[in-house]
């Protein structure tokens, strides 16, 4: 009887084991986006932060082995066996055991906690005063994101360009509700709090389009709070700097149906104008949208390249698509958002697609 | 001697509405708390249905975020708190051989000012929409500029009312616990559940008037035009996260001592063992409370406090593992040698100890500032909380209501069903959060509405959603199994499980008066003392006589209804309202200051009678 209900017992821990390891290869398996995750880092920081959770990992791993193995065998050597009355030794403690289980865990915690505490300032290094750095400062919207280059003179939205093995130095603020400034494969997160001021640097170790996220919840659309980090070559990068900072930019529509994007210019001055600037000209409470044509997103989340395919024409198919879908209902793609122009008709849609998707900085 | 009212026999609503028997207010607190947690837990699934696939339309936005806020505001504040008062309630007046709490008048109110409260929060649902900010309500999303709904002010005052009948609850049980002991019951002899509930009020006293703070700053902000957290006229933003987490942190240990307690009963009554370094387990549980108090800002490492802020929190929370590490040893030392018995209770004790170490384990790890500046408010925190709080406290409830529930109901829950109960509700815990590190690491945020296809979230959300029906399904058959226990005429025995506490001297459920003649203690374990020495039962101290017994009283349920009212009025504007409301609350206060009441007796020959039939 007793070796019966072992068996059983043993079994449900059987039956509970396949599906444990199932579970983990489905996940180790799952082909997570290598610009996203941060297990896989492409930048100091996100290097050291995984070093820094691996080592806690490690180290939490062996207490937890420690404490199944025991559990495992009190468990199966200690279950009451039927017929067994005998009343066990009521053990009151062990000084020595206690003393070993107190200690060990500090030391163990040592271990992590010197790492830790260097890594914590190397994170916090102060990069303001260093030539060699780029300065940006974000400011954070509900629900899309500013990058404002002081010294280039630079202001974009959604796309923060920096050159590959660069330090870029950031300066963090909201200007409505707080929000969170995460690339989880270039570095971590730093909250960004309206009336104050945050920094973090940042630098990657290979050229990519790296995916942000907002991580504070911010309102409706915090889900669809995305950004794009995209890192490029010095050359390519000193080549957008010289683009974006023209003192007078001459943005065109070339390789566009004129007529039809004369058309939409025509509506973005009227309508569009009072929130949205281009080239320097405009409102501020909505996105800078000069150079919009070369967008990786429209909206901050629809993605033009979705499978990264690198291939120019794809992205300006999707662009148009996407521009089409957001114009003509921006409440039903992004609730919440401030853009309200739900009086746009088909033919007016048609034409700031054309216009914006076109327009590029020469 | 003034003259006794004569003995009261209210029945039925009446009885319920008016009483101030601690073991009645215990199955108050239970039945309001398990609804409660049906309705957090039905919000959850609803959230679960929408990220099961990416681009999901089903609760987008906005609604979204009242989902998110009120499942957490509700498990949080009215369905683990009020269920762990439901067993501090039920158990531990009778584990110190009392008859009652110190102030059973005041713990009738604190019952209904947490279920008023509770009520209030909820209806926000009919009236114009839920609050959206989150449990955490981060101003200034959570201010009047960003959150226009009455939202957030349904959770400010829902909260503040509920918040005060706790306080009362947790001062009411230090007193109880400080004062109430029967004879021979000192401090070192506590059974460990009374020692968590004596620590958790004590963090409730200390940790209450934190949140309780902030709340009025809010309120302030929200309903008279105050600037506190208006940043463009001078207020801060982070104020409000710090008076929350000096709260908030503390409450994690709040929720989670009980449960501490709760598993250490468990564990040494299905071993048959004494429990394991109990003078250690009182003083980690001593130091866990102590400590809990220091850590609050490891919720803000992204906050930009700079690295000695950081590098010193992150030290602190680390140190926490230490005291948590020697409660696991003790318990894995407590079945050594024992008889383990695999009883429902203590199947789930059981299946706690992995699940809490895995949520320690992911404690530790965020706990390194520079790591979780990854970790931070992704999927990651979400699974880690979830396992601990779920893995650790709602198992550790679980196994207490199978254990206590012949106490409390006089009737044993069914254990073939609480298998079923426990097993479904295990692989589905784990199946629903095991995914979510995976989920946080590779980059998803929490409290996201919906994601894209193609970022590798698919198959960890659709496994996560499967899971939490599992749950679900595990819930339903604990529901079941109260259900067709109601129905059994069969009465548990005094003393079912073999156990070693006062509790199980007496007979199941406990009467009125609980202790028929005060119990002489004589050691750790009093029961299991007795048993040892060959006795049929506790030695008494006291002589049989007429026992004095506090009076129900409707003054607590009306007060609740007032700070009900007041409550709508300062919501919506309405002064009107609200000072009918506070008139109802000072005549609550006044009638029960002026007007004498000396309670009752209940005489030797009623106790004599309704001990005789006493199945020991």
């Amino acid at each position: 009887m007793g070796l019966d209900c072992m068996m059983r017992r043993l079994q449900q821990v059987g039956r509970l084991l396949p599906l444990f390891a199932v579970l983990a290869l489905m996940l180790t398996g799952c082909s997570s986006d290598p610009y996203l995750s941060a297990l896989t880092p492409k930048g100091p920081a996100a290097e050291m932060q995984l070093f820094m959770m691996k080592l806690s990992l490690y180290v939490m791993l062996f207490v937890f082995a420690v404490v199944v193995a025991i559990f495992a065998y009190v468990l199966v050597r200690y279950r009451k066996r039927k017929g067994d009355n005998s009343i066990p030794e009521q053990v009151e403690g062990n000084h020595k055991l206690e003393i070993i289980w107190t200690v060990i865990p500090f030391l163990l915690l040592i271990v992590i906690a010197v790492p830790m505490v260097s890594t914590t300032f190397t994170l916090a290094k102060d990069y303001s005063q260093d030539k060699e750095a780029v300065k940006v400062k974000v400011t954070a919207h509900q629900f899309w994101w500013e990058f404002d280059y002081p010294e280039a003179k630079i202001k974009t939205a959604q796309e923060l360009y920096i050159p590959v093995g660069k330090k870029v130095w950031l300066e963090l603020t909201s200007a409505d509700v707080i929000h969170s400034f995460w690339v989880p494969g270039i570095a971590g997160k730093i909250d960004t709090n309206p009336g104050m001021k945050n920094t973090m640097w940042l630098e990657a170790s290979e050229e990519g389009v790296f995916q942000g996220k907002c991580a504070e919840l911010c309102g409706a659309s915090h889900a669809l709070m995305d950004f794009k980090v995209k890192v490029v070559s010095q050359e390519e990068f000193d080549a957008w700097v010289a683009k974006m900072s023209k003192e007078k930019p001459e943005s065109t529509t070339d390789g566009a149906d004129t007529a039809l994007a004369a058309e939409g210019e025509k509506i973005f001055q009227q309508s569009c104008v009072s929130c949205h600037a281009i080239d320097g000209n405009g409102g501020k409470i909505g996105p800078d949208l000069s150079n919009y044509s070369e967008r990786q997103t429209v909206a901050g989340f629809l993605r033009n390249d979705p499978t990264h395919t690198g291939d120019e024409a794809v992205r300006t198919e999707n662009l148009k698509k996407n521009l089409h879908k957001w114009l003509s209902n921006p409440e039903e793609v992004k609730p919440g958002n401030l853009m309200k122009i739900g009086q746009l008709k088909p033919e007016e849609v048609d034409a700031l697609t054309e216009y914006l998707s076109n327009l590029k900085r020469q | 001697m003034a003259q006794h009212a004569a003995r009261p026999r209210n029945t039925g609503l009446k009885d319920w509405l008016t009483t101030v028997d601690h073991k009645k207010i215990g199955i108050l607190y239970l039945v309001a708390g398990g609804f409660f947690f049906l309705l957090g837990g039905i919000e959850a699934v609803l959230m679960r249905l929408q990220l099961m696939y990416p681009e999901s339309n089903l609760f987008v936005g906005a609604t979204f975020n009242e989902l998110l806020t009120m499942h957490g505001t509700t498990m949080i504040f009215l369905a683990a708190m009020p269920i762990i008062f439901a067993l501090m309630n039920a158990i531990v007046p009778l584990q110190i051989g009392a008859r009652d709490v110190a102030f059973p008048f005041v713990n009738s109110l604190g019952f209904w000012l947490f279920f008023f409260g509770g009520t209030l929060l909820n209806l926000s649902w009919f009236l114009g929409g839920a609050p959206d900010a989150g449990w955490t309500a981060y101003p200034p999303l959570s201010g009047t500029t960003y959150s226009s709904t009455h939202g957030v002010s349904f959770y400010v005052l829902g909260l503040q009312i509920a918040g005060l009948g706790t306080l009362i609850g947790g001062i009411n049980f230090l007193v109880t616990i400080i004062n109430m002991r029967a004879p021979g019951m000192t401090f070192m002899r506590m059974p460990l559940f009374t020692w968590s509930a004596f620590i958790t009020s004590a963090l409730i006293l200390f940790a209450f008037p934190a949140i309780t703070v902030g709340l009025v700053l809010l309120m302030f902000d929200r309903i008279f035009g105050a600037n506190f957290f208006e940043v463009a006229n001078g207020g801060n933003v982070v104020l409000w996260q710090h008076l929350f987490w000096i709260f908030g942190h503390p409450e994690v240990y709040i929720l989670i001592l009980p449960a501490f307690g709760i598993i250490s009963e468990v564990v040494a009554t299905f071993s048959k063992k004494r429990l394991f370094g109990y003078s250690a387990m009182v003083f980690a549980t001593i130091v866990i409370g102590f400590l809990g108090f220091m850590v609050w800002a490891h919720h803000m490492f992204t906050v930009g406090m700079g690295p000695v802020a950081n590098a010193l929190f992150s030290i602190a929370t680390m140190l926490i593992a230490v005291p948590t590490g020697i409660k696991i040893f003790n318990w894995l030392l407590t079945m050594w040698g024992g008889q383990i018995r695999f009883t429902t209770a203590n199947l789930f004790a059981v299946g706690f100890i992995p699940t809490f170490v895995i949520g320690g384990m992911t404690g530790v790890m965020l706990a390194v500032a520079p790591a979780d500046f990854q970790y931070h408010d992704s999927y990651f925190v979400v699974a880690h909380f979830h396992y601990v709080i779920v893995g650790g406290m709602a198992f550790g409830l679980f196994s207490g209501c199978y254990y206590w529930w012949p106490k409390m109901f006089g009737k044993m829950l069914n254990e073939t069903i609480g298998k079923w109960n426990f097993w479904l509700f295990f692989i589905g815990f784990h199946l629903t959060f095991f995914p979510q590190h995976f989920l946080g690491l590779t980059g998803m945020p929490r409290r996201v509405y919906t994601y894209m296809a193609g970022q590798g979230w698919e198959m960890g959300n659709m496994i996560s959603t499967i899971g939490a029906l599992v749950m679900t399904l595990g819930t339903a058959v604990f529901l079941w199994n109260a259900f067709v226990t109601s129905r059994k005429a069969e009465k548990a025995p005094a003393d079912p499980w073999d156990a070693r506490t006062l509790e199980w001297a007496i007979p199941s459920p406990a009467p009125e008066y609980n202790f028929a003649q005060t119990p002489r203690v004589r050691g750790l374990d009093a029961l299991w003392v007795e048993k040892m020495a060959g006795n049929k039962g506790m030695t008494p101290a006291e002589p049989l006589g007429p026992i004095h017994m506090p009076s129900p009283s409707i003054l607590p349920f009306l007060m609740s209804v007032g700070f009900f009212i007041a409550g709508f009025g300062f919501i919506y504007h309405q002064t009107i309202v609200s000072v009918v409301g506070l008139l109802v609350v000072f005549y609550g206060m006044f009638a029960r200051s002026l007007f004498d009441d000396h309670g009752f007796h209940i005489e030797v020959d009623e106790i004599k009678e309704t001990e005789k039939g006493v199945k020991l």
